[in-house]
């Protein structure tokens, strides 16, 4: 493999601490040598002059539906791999609601082939923790995560039955691995189709209370609490949430969570005249929520910025609003949501890197997500101030559902090098086969 | 052409342009039957309704114009077909404009962006009625002149009413002042931001209304337990005899129509004096006239 010399970078690498212009040298596969000073390149190394760009640990998302198997219209592994990759991350967990549910090895192990065959970026499956996500019976789970299952998670459903829930929380205790929960009580969201406020109301909308949520994070941390398992909330989305996740996180409880792009980007209003491409689960809340989810990434509770990517076809979108499948597609403009508030004073650089790789790899205990001689060479480039404008038709996602298409964005991937291979660079995937 | 798919965005001046036409619509006013000659008007109704349909198939056929009738039942909607597909079919016959009535808030609206001909929402889901409001505040224009101070009290299920959105919106833009009065349970958030006041004692706001607009009590919500029951309902927020005691000398009775008698209007007071409930049908049809003369000429 040849060694890669980056020269010049601003290296921001929050697990160790390192936030200044440095060379990086990646040797088979890892990182070599982090230097302040200049590094000799080795013989046949390639040298990127990395000059007023920052490498940081590639991106991972712990939150994407790459649909194969059963929707392959909206995207595959393959086309979700390539939209990782060109977003900046170089791991994505791929949540197991697709059709077949991922609720056994053999499926786990399709994605994982798939994955291979695409040898992009890694993808780490997340298994069902129900069967068939029906949230009846418990999925085997030890099945699953011996086949490379990271999490459990019956994304996009919560588990109702407070029994089953408690139970599956311990059970996994034996694994060490984080249930991951969509928190939604489905008999206060019953018939909703956004976020129930001023906005729900002039639209004539069925509203979905923030207690929907809420109250799940609430129940969840009781048992959390007498369980002594790991919690890992999905898409938090209103400040009740994140005051209950705070505060259990002081009491020292394992409890994890993550925010999407969206919901720390656009409140409820972002609906408009009935957008579809607003229409998400959990919805886009109130300004005030909004404000409390920046006030989470910055403190400390929110773990990690994941997008929920979720891909739609078009059909799926020009429906009566009520009609609408929730959700979008998050993976190439998480980055330049992100900086965003970066360039608005609320993150520093390194708390956006930080929520970005380090948090996400800490969360589901995955490698990466760091830049210490040995670890493996995972690395984004970005432009920072490089301004650009969405073009939902230019995606390497096969979908387009997005309420940002012709937002301009400041911060742009330049190069992503999964285990010391480039696979993209200047807006083009380097495919290997 | 212009579409009406609420009354949300119209300005003061042109809502009065269009009540004033209205009037030169009324019985005995000048003929308009060649106003829409050889033209189309498609009724797209994807749900149950008697009294809109039929208001605005007499006022476009007055104008001179074809009517066409289309229907959810047995339509290609219960194929699978999509309401963009539906509507584009119905375009493709060429009408001038197509009404609208859909369960779906937003839809005539989405209907609106795809296709070219002009769109009349006759209703959708719980977001707009604007030909409902229009003819209310024709009525009320007919008795007072103006609306300018008056106070108009909406009461029952402002949260699953489009005909309360409607009116807040038109009543207000008008002058009068709003105020909806039912349950907590069926009144939603933000109504103060849309220039409604708020208010759950209908005894205490009562007697401040120079207009008391009942909504239909929708039966089918009580199995969601928005209300323990009807007979509660009734107690708390119909308007009885004994409730018509206590109104303004002159307050007038509206409903939309169609009336749960004894439920959210008794009916003595439905058909008592104070009652313009028929005048409201009747004024239907020459403001829907309006309507489909300033959107379909």
């Amino acid at each position: 493999m040849t060694p890669v010399l980056f020269q010049r970078a601003r290296v921001i690498d929050p697990r160790n601490g390192v936030d200044g212009v440095r060379d990086v040298l990646v040797m088979d596969g890892r990182v070599a040598q982090v230097s302040e000073g200049p590094l000799p390149a080795p013989k046949d190394a390639r040298v990127v002059d990395a000059t007023d760009q920052w490498l940081v640990p590639g991106f991972i998302d712990l939150h994407v539906h790459l649909r194969e198997p059963g929707e392959e219209g909206k995207e595959t592994v393959l086309t979700g791999c390539r939209a990782a990759v060109a977003g900046g991350f170089t791991g994505v967990v791929a949540m197991p609601n697709t059709k077949v549910v991922n609720d056994s090895a053999l499926v786990t192990e399709l994605v994982l082939s798939r994955a291979r065959d695409a040898a992009l970026c890694h993808v780490y499956p997340a298994g069902a923790i129900t069967k068939g996500l029906k949230g009846e019976e418990l999925s085997e789970a030890g099945e699953l995560i011996g086949a490379g299952c990271v999490a459990l998670t019956d994304d996009g459903r919560p588990v109702m039955n407070a029994g089953l829930m408690r139970r599956v929380l311990q059970y996994a205790t034996q694994f060490d691995v984080p249930v991951m929960v969509h928190e939604e009580d489905l008999t206060l969201s019953a018939g909703g189709a956004m976020h129930e406020g001023a906005t729900s109301t002039r639209l004539g909308l069925r509203g979905i209370p923030s207690s929907a949520e809420v109250a799940m994070v609430a129940r969840d941390l009781v048992l959390l609490e007498e369980t002594k398992g790991r919690l890992h909330v999905a898409h938090v989305s209103c400040e009740g949430s994140v005051r209950l996740i705070r505060e259990a996180k002081k009491r020292g409880l394992r409890v994890t969570c993550e925010v999407a792009p969206h919901h720390f980007t656009l409140d409820d209003r972002a609906v408009g005249d009935y957008d579809t491409h607003a229409k998400m689960a959990p919805p886009l809340r109130s300004d005030v929520d909004v404000r409390a989810l920046r006030e989470a990434l910055v403190d400390g509770t929110v773990d990690a910025i994941a997008t929920d990517h979720a891909p739609h076809g078009v059909s799926d979108k020009l429906v009566e609003f009520e009609k609408g499948i929730n959700g979008i597609v998050g993976l190439e403009t998480a980055l330049g949501l992100t900086l965003a508030l970066v360039h608005e004073g609320v993150l520093t650089p390194r708390r956006a890197v930080e929520l970005l790789s380090d948090g996400p790899a800490r969360v589901f205990g995955l490698p990466g997500g760091h830049l210490a001689p040995g670890a493996p060479a995972d690395i984004t480039l970005v432009s920072p101030s490089e301004e650009w404008t969405v073009d939902a038709h230019r995606f390497y996602s096969r979908s387009r559902n997005t309420p940002f298409h012709g937002r301009t964005l400041k911060g742009r991937v330049t190069q992503t090098w999964v285990g010391g291979r480039c696979v993209f660079e200047d807006g083009q995937l380097k495919e290997s086969r | 052409m212009r579409h009406l798919l609420g009354i949300a965005g119209w300005r003061r001046d042109e809502l009065e342009a269009l009540l004033d036409r209205a009037q030169t619509h009324l019985p005995g006013g000048p003929d308009a039957s060649h106003v829409l000659r050889g033209r189309v008007v498609a009724n797209l109704f994807f749900e149950d309704s008697t009294r809109t349909r039929s208001s605005f198939e007499v006022a476009a056929r007055r104008l001179g114009a074809d009517v066409l009738n289309w229907s959810y039942a047995g339509s290609s909607v219960s194929k699978g077909e999509t309401l963009l597909d539906t509507a584009r079919n119905i375009e493709a016959m060429g009408p001038a404009a197509i009404v609208i009535r859909h369960r779906s808030s937003g839809a005539p609206g989405l209907v609106a962006r795809h296709v070219k001909c002009a769109v009349v929402n006759a209703g959708d889901g719980a977001h707009e009625h604007p030909s409902q409001a229009l003819l209310d505040a024709f009525t009320l224009r007919q008795r007072w002149g103006r609306l300018d101070g008056r106070t108009v009290l909406i009461v029952g299920d402002v949260l699953h009413s489009r005909v309360a959105r409607s009116n807040l919106l038109c009543l207000k833009a008008l002058g009068a002042r709003v105020v909806l009065c039912g349950p907590p349970t069926l009144l939603p958030p933000g109504l103060e931001e849309m220039g409604g006041e708020v208010s759950h004692h209908l005894d205490a706001v009562l007697p401040q209304a120079d207009a008391v607009m009942c909504l239909r009590l929708q039966t089918e919500r009580m199995s969601e337990a928005f209300l323990p029951s009807q007979r509660e309902y009734s107690r708390l927020f119909g308007v009885t005899p004994a409730r018509a005691e206590r109104m303004k000398p002159d307050a007038l009775v509206l409903h939309p129509g169609p009336i749960n008698r004894g439920v959210e209007l008794s009916p003595v007071v439905a058909d008592g004096p104070r009652s313009v409930i028929l005048e409201q049908v009747a004024n239907g049809v020459a403001v829907r006239r309006a309507i489909l003369e300033a959107c379909a000429s």
